[in-house]
């Protein structure tokens, strides 16, 4: 049964992929890398219990906040073309 | 582990994929980005919600638990916020809103060109 929800993770991983390629504009690409993120760390927990190991929920931990931190930046590096301070 | 929680357990789990899968879906055929923000809140909401609590139910009340619990917590704050930015940086940045009947006093019509050569399209 965690074999099904991995699996259907995954096809949602790449399907949100495909819209990350094709996007016609930069929004499309940040929103659908922001999907996968969300869609990674699932499938990270689900992998712990799947192999029986739920010492993963760590690593799922720390990717929900790189997926936060990882789109503002991605969003602020497009609309300031720079990461520093800015006026 | 009782056999109704793993019923329980394996309905919510399979509830979660098939929300994902629907997220997934949406992501790729819905006309523009502001609909598309639609399908990716699906994912975040009823998608992490269902599977982060099938998990649950199979961990019992453990520190695994806590895990998956703080899980959904940090998800449930940083989805939100993650899509409001986008929304609001894809707003100011001028991206319009597809629109399927565009009449001349509609906003899209209202925004610039692209009212005006819609106008002579469907203007009978």
């Amino acid at each position: 049964m965690f074999s099904f929800a991995a699996a259907a993770l995954v096809i949602a991983m790449g399907l949100a992929l495909v819209r990350a390629v094709a996007g016609p504009t930069i929004y499309d690409r940040i929103l659908a890398i922001n999907a996968h993120g969300t869609k990674t760390v699932l499938l990270i927990a689900v992998v712990g219990f799947l192999t029986g190991r739920p010492d993963f929920l760590d690593l799922a931990l720390v990717y929900a906040l790189i997926n936060f931190i990882g789109t503002l930046a991605a969003l602020k590096f497009f609309k300031f073309g720079a990461l520093g301070d800015h006026e | 582990m009782s056999p109704v929680a793993d019923i329980a357990s394996w309905a919510l789990l399979i509830g979660g994929a098939v929300f994902v899968v629907a997220g997934g879906i949406g992501l790729i055929r819905l006309p523009d980005f502001y609909s598309r923000m639609h399908a990716a809140g699906l994912v975040d909401t009823m998608g992490a919600g269902l599977i982060v609590a099938g998990l649950a139910i199979q961990a019992g009340f453990t520190q695994v638990t806590i895990k998956l619990g703080l899980i959904l917590v940090f998800l449930f704050f940083t989805s939100p916020t993650a899509t409001h930015a986008v929304a609001h940086a894809a707003r100011v940045g001028g991206l319009k809103p597809w629109a399927k009947d565009k009449t001349p006093d509609g906003e899209a019509a209202r925004d610039g060109e692209d009212g005006r050569e819609s106008g002579g399209k469907d203007g009978a």
